[in-house]
């Protein structure tokens, strides 16, 4: 009878590690080699979640470490709840997460539907788009303030050549009402691409011989977009949708370098709010608790959300 | 015979041991934001290298993030600063929470009197709780809120000639906050040399300290008060007064009629962008930047002149700036941090420290009979010493400072509500704060 890998596996095992393994059952050597990054994840995510449930029913401040520590049971959460400020910056972000999806969705799509063509030039228009994907968020925000400027930015100057307006009478980042929608430009600028990509992917999923047999079957164009397009590609777009909420839910750094969440708090979003009262006022307590509210927005929306996207790629 | 040398011997590589380690050669890091300021102490520290032996290695953060680095350095017990250059408003939240070495004893030993110093750099930099002898810094770099103007412009005859049509007095550097509004309002939107220029540029920076530092500058002026001076903490009718009021009114429509245009977010580099691209005839911001506006080719020289922030109806302050030298208490070299501070405060360190382009807060330095005319700014600095008002220094102030700057920016440049709602929602967030504090 010929040797099998297995019993080579075994006869190569050393003798001392042989005799200390043997009889131990299957599932006890997996767990062996499970255990470390088991423990690993304990360590990094589960116990910090734990102890950050724990700590926002406290007053705790993380920059008093021997202060005294009192037990306020859901203060914090009541505190947070009907604090008309953190509903403001919940609505900013939810404004951005809206709009910024939506402009994302439709252009990254459109984009994807042209290069898809097969046309001259068609690998570097690709590479041009994507671009903006791949600077640094606090470069693209260092460098938006700058096309902002109403005095010297190129964007007023574009807009002021299409409207007749003069470019240093209004300021995007500057005006309450402007300003949340610079926010969203540039991180639709910057991440569009991105939403092309993956569309892009989805796009070159479908089989020329779908759109040939309808071409067989005489439909039209349109018709071919709203039966096998869009459906085919539908599940790509609920995937770049869930990335890019998921993305935009925790947006910090490029808004903190355009308006650095002003004017006022009007682009104040939840991340930079948490940011403030976790590591510039210390309240170690109120802002685990914030952080809990948040965890659990995201996650439920997320769970509803991954369930939704299920449904659609069974169909 | 052998013995004793052999004893001799062992005592004397004994002592040159000892010696040698009592003179160790330490390797210092000072910590300080990234300015101009810090590029003098740079220079001015390598004497301290040559004479002590000891090496210094510089940490210096840009202003925005200044504090967040360095007071998230501090709260984790951070070696990495042995001398830590701090803000002014640090002082308490150092001392309760530890951060720094008190200083009374090394002082008096070295003989360092705080009588030395100019009283206010000392109120504000080193003591703590205030008012008290109890020292936790040694003034380092006098600061405060003050004004720059283009005096080329201000001097034009036909600048000169429409001004006093228009407002009956002469074009000069204003007295009162009411004459400053005026200034900038002509001067906005006027065309000079081809260019349309602005009026002012003031402080309106959202995300760290930027409003606070100017609108403070009205606020103090038109009769705002931190809290009742019998009772400290009692805020109701001092922060919010119908004075403090009127204040914030006068800073929001300084904004709204005299500034450039996207000026919403600006601190004190784009406030020195501003003026030295001649955007603008007014500039406010803290004296460091005066040696650099005297120095630059477009805009120094004859070209500029200096005031101190003008008074107002409820009285003349200007917004302390500044900082003092601390020791970290969780340095492994603090006797080599002691040692330096030490060399710091020597009146001749002092005065090169001043020719070096740093703003020595030492009695000696400042009151000699040449320092006035030694610059075209030392004057107005020394005037504006002389009314300086600082923000809460207390260990929670990053709360009284966001919560304040939150407001304030709500209301100048967001333009939502009314200034006494401003101020009535500051009282009612500072109130929360001193509650979970514990003071009130």
């Amino acid at each position: 009878m010929s040797e099998t890998v297995m019993d080579r596996a075994a006869s190569a095992t050393p003798t001392k590690v042989a005799r200390r393994i043997k009889g131990l059952s299957d599932r006890t050597i997996a767990w062996i080699f499970v255990a470390p990054t088991v423990f690993l994840l304990l360590a990094v995510n589960i116990f910090p979640l734990i102890w950050t449930i724990r700590l926002s029913f406290t007053n705790f401040r993380a920059n008093r470490p021997n202060g005294e520590v009192e037990w306020i049971g859901l203060r914090n959460y009541q505190r947070i709840l009907t604090d008309s400020d953190v509903w403001l910056t919940m609505q900013a972000t939810a404004h951005f997460l809206f709009w910024t999806i939506f402009f994302q969705v439709i252009l990254g799509f459109a984009l994807a539907w042209l290069i898809n063509r097969k046309f001259k030039g068609n690998d570097l228009w690709t590479t041009i788009i994507v671009f903006p994907m791949m600077l640094s968020p606090a470069v693209v925000g260092n460098f938006w303030t700058f096309l902002y400027q109403p005095q010297i930015g190129l964007f007023n100057y574009v807009v002021a050549f299409f409207t007749g307006a003069d470019p240093a009478s209004f300021s995007m980042i500057g005006e309450v009402a402007l300003a949340p929608w610079a926010i969203v430009i540039v991180d639709t600028w910057m991440w569009t691409p991105f939403v092309m990509l993956i569309c892009l992917a989805g796009l070159r999923s479908i089989p020329d011989t779908i759109y040939e047999a309808a071409e067989c079957d005489r439909a039209s164009k349109w018709r071919q977009f709203w039966t096998i397009t869009v459906p085919m590609v539908l599940p790509f777009l609920m995937l770049a949708v869930l990335f890019r909420g998921i993305e935009n839910f925790k947006m910090f750094d490029l808004v903190v370098q355009l308006t650095g969440g002003g004017p006022g708090n009007t682009t104040t979003l939840t991340s930079i709010d948490l940011k403030r009262e976790a590591f510039e006022k210390w309240r170690t307590g109120f802002s685990s608790a914030y952080a809990i509210i948040l965890f659990v927005t995201v996650f439920g929306l997320a769970s509803i959300y991954v369930k939704a996207l299920n449904k659609v790629k069974e169909r | 015979m052998k013995t004793t040398h052999f004893l001799s011997a062992a005592a004397l590589t004994a002592a040159t041991g000892f010696a040698a380690s009592g003179a160790q050669a330490d390797e210092l890091t000072l910590c300080w934001a990234a300015w101009d300021p810090a590029n003098a102490l740079i220079e001015l520290s390598k004497d301290f290298e040559a004479e002590s032996g000891h090496s210094m290695s510089f940490e210096f953060v840009p202003w925005p993030n200044f504090a967040d680095r360095m007071l998230n350095e501090l709260n984790s017990g951070g070696k990495l600063c042995d001398l830590m250059i701090g803000d002014s408003q640090w002082i308490g939240l150092g001392a309760e929470a530890g951060h720094y070495v008190k200083l009374n004893d090394f002082f008096e030993a070295e003989g360092i009197s705080m009588d030395d110093f100019i009283p206010a750099t000392v109120t504000g930099y080193s003591e703590w709780p205030k008012g008290t002898p109890n020292y936790w810094a040694l003034p380092a770099f006098g600061d405060v809120v003050g004004w720059t103007y283009r005096k080329d412009w201000f001097e034009m005859p036909e600048h000169q000639a429409e001004f006093k049509e228009t407002y009956g007095r002469d074009l000069k550097a204003p007295e009162t906050l009411a004459e400053l509004k005026d200034i900038a309002e002509f001067f906005q939107d006027r065309e000079i040399d081809g260019k349309t220029v602005y009026g002012a540029a003031i402080y309106t920076e959202r995300g760290s300290e930027g409003i606070t530092m100017g609108v403070t500058n009205a606020l103090y002026n038109y009769g705002f008060q931190y809290g009742n001076p019998e009772n400290p903490y009692e805020l109701e009718g001092f922060v919010n007064s119908p004075e403090a009021a009127e204040g914030l009114e006068y800073y929001k429509a300084l904004y709204d009629c005299c500034t450039p245009p996207g000026s919403s977010d600006w601190y004190m580099s784009a406030n020195i962008d501003a003026y030295k691209s001649g955007q603008v005839a007014l500039q406010m911001n803290f004296a460091f930047i005066w040696p650099g506006v005297n120095a630059d080719p477009n805009v120094g020289g004859d070209k500029s002149g200096y005031f101190p922030n003008p008074k107002g109806p409820g009285g003349h302050f200007a917004q302390l700036g500044g900082q003092g030298i601390s020791v970290v208490s969780y340095s492994d070299s603090q006797d080599a941090a002691l040692e330096y501070i030490k060399w710091f405060a020597q009146p001749e360190i002092q005065s090169k420290w001043w020719e070096l382009g740093g703003y020595s807060a030492l009695k000696a330095v400042v009151e000699d009979p040449g320092f006035a005319t030694s610059q075209p700014y030392a004057q107005t600095f020394l005037d504006s010493m002389a009314i300086v008002k600082d923000f809460w220094a207390e260990p929670a102030y990053a709360s009284l400072l966001l919560a304040m700057q939150d407001h304030v920016h709500s209301y100048v440049i967001a333009g939502e509500g009314t200034a006494q709602e401003a101020l009535d929602a500051l009282v009612e967030d500072w109130t929360e704060v001193f509650e979970d504090e514990g003071k009130i």
